[in-house]
């Protein structure tokens, strides 16, 4: 090996200056290239003013959204009449059914003699900011609105009542919130906060606010903050507690459902040996109804909707590679010896894929209404349009031998390309189209939302409403499982047909 | 049993090559007829259900369908030029189907750039934008993904993990969760967007820097270099074209996905899209569906000729 002495090195360079040294323009273009996108990046920022986007978003939200994907809040109110009585109510579906008696509440009862002149006041001192809280209550409230104003009560009917006077809630193993003879004692991370409430709009804090509680003005509402365990809000006349417990709830059966709240022994004992509890069926029949039709979470909705996309997926992959594998002979210059024809061929595959999946899928769901049949033509559509550019391709880069050799013996052109080009291509084809069934399984997910069906327009809806984040993350789970399950299907058979992971 | 082929009698071995190549076929065809059995059973089970869940059936809702095809047909030649660029029309009933004055953009006091335009140039941007946060975000995942550049299992794996499910995330979720929390607007398509780019894109990375030739750096660690100057200087020279190439790919894909985006509330020309054929607009539509025909086919092209001049024709053999 000949190797140079630096000097003689040296003499080279010296002699071809030019050759060693970059010119001036090739060197500042990484640094043009730099400036042009920092500037690119500033003008986005511009453009899209995503600085006033990012302080306007409200992440206190964001934060309970994504919280919701994992966990739910039951919420019982405590309201609290002008004379100390208070009453329960955990709203109207309660993720703990129809009569909730958690352990983490306790209540002391106690029977008063409540008079119709003191529940009038307790009735009409309360300003009903939440109707929808309490329905028991709101018909009341419109008869006494109803009797004549101004008049003394006609007859102070006294009436036995039992009605809350203590109550417990405990949040956590430090957290809690006593309330007791129109006193809220909170307890919360070793300290002590007590707020007289007198069951009408007023709350008077005693003593300054710890850092975990706020209140916006003097004589207004106390908000608790428990970090992601809850929180909790003190009127004058009620206090909300909000207690948030991880897990999907009722994910099996719903409050209204005669298994609600049992154990797994129980439900099992009831289905294999129990009376029936619907007479017309077995008890193994009717839980399984039970659990399809769980009003939370519509359990045989969503797997419907799931395996909509799936067909979606299938049915538009194959009739996409149907239709593209004969037309794909007519596009390949080197098959079929027509310039226009291969030509007119494809840049009919390019409008095809270049008139998106959307487009279509819209014009789909327009003419057909949403439903899979529109999600199925939008696939089959566009990718008619990428197959055929893809398979074209494909029989363009094979080995010309094979054909020439089958050609050579006299066989008809039929069985030249079944012989001579059909053996190369195929696996190439197969594997094509795997990949697409597996990546159009993602795609389907999309253009349900815009109508073509399936589980993306489910998805669409529960996020809508901005409360169901929890089905939201149950869909996600399933359509992320399909699509692993799918992706290891295709990659299996794919390197069975061409003998490696990649195409 | 055929011992016989044309006038050759077969020998002891023969028959048995014979019989053995028999067996062997008929269990092929046997295979064959199976798989496209079951594919048959499956297409029609799928049919059926397709059909059977769907708003309206295939049948019913043809008529409908060509109905649709024929409002769309314009009615002079004219009329998807006048609605591209805005023009008056002579058909003008006081409502917006031909006239659409709302999203105009002036720029002098008659001069103006009808909404199509800019709201196609927003998805654009869009797009151009997420995947250059793809680019970026990919970019440095991969050196940590790849095998070569990083021996540690501990990282690599979950890094492709995360790359993974970045990839597989429906992207209507994350615009869906973000047009919560941000509102209307082209922020929450970008995120989405970039979300699923970076997954996709550090993927494709670092499959080509487990590719690349491990020479240079081995020069670079026998002088000394640590490992931050070894990716720069030995992997980056290498793999930028390829990387280059594949951002390249990925804007093409992401000009589709960001205008998919836009029609579920991401803004730009998707959501006018949507609207427009919800409305029955026909001239409308049609100027639409021609304008981003043309930018996707414009965007396909341009990428195209960049990648062949980047890394020749090799950059074609791979797919989305």
């Amino acid at each position: 090996m000949n190797t140079m002495h630096p000097q003689e090195m040296e003499a080279v360079a010296e002699r071809h200056k030019d050759l060693l040294s970059q010119p001036n323009r090739k060197r500042l273009r990484p640094l043009l290239m730099v400036a042009g996108l920092v500037l690119y990046l500033v003008s986005c920022w511009w453009i899209f003013s995503i600085g006033d986007v990012m302080r306007n978003a409200n992440w206190s939200i964001a934060g309970s959204y994504l919280a919701d994907w994992v966990s739910y809040e039951v919420r019982p109110e405590l309201e609290i009449s002008p004379d100390g009585a208070m009453k329960i109510d955990y709203g109207r579906f309660s993720p703990l059914g129809a009569n909730p008696k958690p352990e983490w509440v306790e209540l002391e009862y106690k029977s008063v003699e409540r008079t119709e002149d003191t529940l009038k006041n307790a009735e009409a001192g309360q300003p009903r900011t939440k109707s929808s809280i309490s329905f028991m209550a709101a018909p009341a409230t419109t008869l006494k609105i109803a009797s004549p104003a101004g008049q003394p009560a006609p007859s102070s009917e006294a009436k036995t009542e039992e009605v809350i006077s203590r109550a417990v809630i405990s949040i956590d193993a430090d957290t809690r919130l006593e309330v007791a003879a129109k006193e809220v004692r909170v307890t919360h991370d070793g300290q002590n906060f007590v707020v007289t409430v007198d069951g009408q709009a007023v709350t008077a804090p005693i003593g300054a606010l710890p850092n975990w509680a706020s209140q916006k003005r003097p004589g207004e509402k106390i908000v608790l903050t428990f970090g992601i365990k809850g929180w909790a809000e003190i009127n004058g006349d009620e206090v909300s507690i909000r207690k948030r417990f991880f897990g999907w709830a009722n994910f099996v059966f719903d409050t209204n459902s005669p298994f609600f709240g049992k154990s797994v022994t129980e439900v099992l004992s009831t289905i294999a040996s129990g009376d029936r509890i619907d007479p017309s069926r077995s008890n193994l029949a009717f839980a399984w109804n039970n659990i399809l039709y769980n009003a939370e979470w519509q359990h045989l909705d969503v797997w419907a909707k799931l395996l909509q996309t799936i067909v979606m997926a299938f049915v538009g992959t194959l009739f996409a590679s149907l239709l593209a594998f004969p037309l794909c002979f007519m596009a390949a210059r080197n098959i079929t010896r027509n310039r226009l024809l291969n030509q007119v061929t494809k840049r009919f595959f390019d409008f095809l894929r270049s008139v998106d999946m959307l487009i279509w899928a819209l014009f789909f769901t327009r003419a057909f209404g949403p439903g899979p049949i529109a999600g199925i033509s939008a696939i089959f559509f566009t990718d008619t349009g990428t197959f055929g550019k893809l398979y074209s391709e494909a029989l363009e880069n094979i080995d010309e031998k094979q054909r020439e050799g089958v050609k050579s013996v006299g066989a008809s052109p039929l069985a030249v390309q079944r012989f001579g080009v059909l053996p190369q291509v195929l696996p190439v084809f197969a594997s094509q189209s795997l990949y697409f069934w597996e990546s159009n399984t993602r795609s389907a997910t999309i253009i349900g939302a815009v109508g073509a069906g399936g589980i993306g327009l489910k998805l669409w809806e529960a996020m809508r409403t901005n409360s169901d984040w929890e089905n939201v993350a149950y869909m996600v789970v399933l359509i992320l499982f399909v699509v692993f399950i799918f992706d290891s299907i295709s990659n299996a058979l794919r390197s069975r047909l061409i003998g490696s992971p990649n195409v | 049993m055929a011992s016989t082929i044309g006038n050759v009698t077969l020998g002891e071995s023969g028959r048995l090559v014979e019989r053995h190549w028999q067996e062997l076929s008929a269990r092929r065809k046997m295979y064959t007829a199976l798989g496209l059995g079951l594919l048959a059973v499956a297409l029609s089970a799928s049919l059926w259900f397709a059909n059977e869940t769907n708003a309206g059936k295939f049948f019913d809702r043809l008529p409908y369908f060509f109905d649709f095809i024929e409002d769309l047909v314009p009615r002079d030649g004219m009329e998807v030029v006048r609605a591209l660029f805005d023009l008056p029309s002579p058909y003008e009933n006081g409502s917006f189907k031909y006239n659409y004055p709302e999203g105009r953009l002036y720029l002098t006091n008659s001069f103006y750039i009808p909404e199509y335009f800019h709201k196609m140039l927003e998805t654009i941007n869009i797009a151009v934008l997420s995947t250059l946060i793809g680019l970026g975000f990919g970019f440095v995942l991969s050196f940590v993904a790849a095998k070569n550049t990083m021996s540690n299992p501990w990282i690599r794996g979950p890094v492709r993990r995360l790359m993974e499910v970045l990839r597989a995330f429906p992207e209507v979720v994350i615009a869906g969760f973000f047009l919560a929390v941000l509102s209307l607007g082209a922020v929450p398509a970008i995120i989405a967007v970039s979300v699923h780019t970076v997954g996709a894109l550090g993927k494709m990375f670092f499959e080509v820097v487990e590719n690349a030739d491990m020479k240079p750096q081995e020069g670079l660690r026998a002088a000394g270099a640590n490992w931050v100057e070894r990716i720069w200087f030995g992997f980056v020279p290498q793999v930028m074209p390829n990387f280059m190439s594949y951002f390249l790919l990925r804007l093409e894909i992401n000009v589709r996905a960001s205008t998919i985006i836009g029609a579920v509330g991401g803004g730009g020309i998707g959501e006018l899209l949507r609207l427009s054929i919800g409305q029955g607009h026909e001239a409308k539509t049609l100027a639409i569906v021609f304008l981003l025909f043309m930018t996707i086919f414009g965007v396909d092209q341009f990428s195209a000729w960049l990648r062949r001049r980047l890394v020749g024709e090799q950059a074609f053999n791979a797919v989305s």
